[in-house]
């Protein structure tokens, strides 16, 4: 199935969910990363049982915050 | 890395940021990669800090996805972020080393601390929470 991750259509298998596509797409410190599919934000503890659907639209952001 | 930003982005970026005080202000960058490796900012982005104080900043992620979205559509690269540091020197604070998790992220600082002479440093981090390493960045700001 064709979806779209950070802006790029990638065909993926059908049933991958968003654990499995973070470890696919060798995200770097995916610990620390936060997952947007279709502009809206999944919680974490759900990476390993959101099954993404065709056409879905991906993103990975990570937290930016800071200090003085 | 080299890291180019056009003169109306820095004067865009502090014009926002003295507008801000007492509080942080911050944004996203978006540009492209040369083949030459230099990283050109081709647009900023000027951002909610929810956390409204003057010691920290965490940019709303609504308008970040909004931005990176925006960044797509007009086919720039997300290249990190900057932050204002309205009373301190521009430099990494151990909470913005502990918190900057993107390898490929460029991080641009304004220091406000002397109000009349803003000053814009960038800045790789990378590493582990219990080492993270800190480069500065040859940062140029060209005339369009």
């Amino acid at each position: 199935m064709i979806i779209t991750v950070a802006g790029a259509q990638k065909d993926v298998a059908e049933g991958l969910t968003v654990a499995a596509l973070i470890e696919q797409e060798k995200v770097d410190t995916p610990q620390y990363v936060t997952v947007s599919v279709n502009e809206e934000f999944i919680d974490s503890d759900k990476f390993d049982s959101h099954i993404l659907q065709e056409g879905d639209d991906v993103e990975f952001l990570y937290f930016m915050g800071g200090g003085r | 890395m080299k890291i180019l930003i056009k003169q109306s982005d820095f004067d865009k970026i502090c014009r926002h940021a003295l507008s801000e005080l007492p509080n942080e202000a911050c944004g996203l960058i978006a540009g492209i990669d040369r083949e030459d490796g230099v990283r050109e900012i081709k647009k900023t982005y000027l951002l909610r800090n929810v956390d409204q104080t003057n010691e920290h900043f965490t940019i709303d992620p609504r308008e970040q996805l909004a931005s990176i979205k925006d960044m797509r559509a007009e086919g720039l690269t997300p290249l990190g972020n900057w932050h204002s540091h309205p009373e301190t020197p521009s430099r990494p604070s151990e909470e913005d080393k502990r918190l900057a998790n993107d390898p490929r992220a460029t991080y641009l600082i304004l220091s406000l601390e002397d109000r009349g002479n803003p000053t814009l440093n960038a800045f790789h981090v990378e590493g582990p929470q219990d080492n993270k390493l800190v480069r500065k960045e040859e940062l140029i700001i060209i005339n369009e």
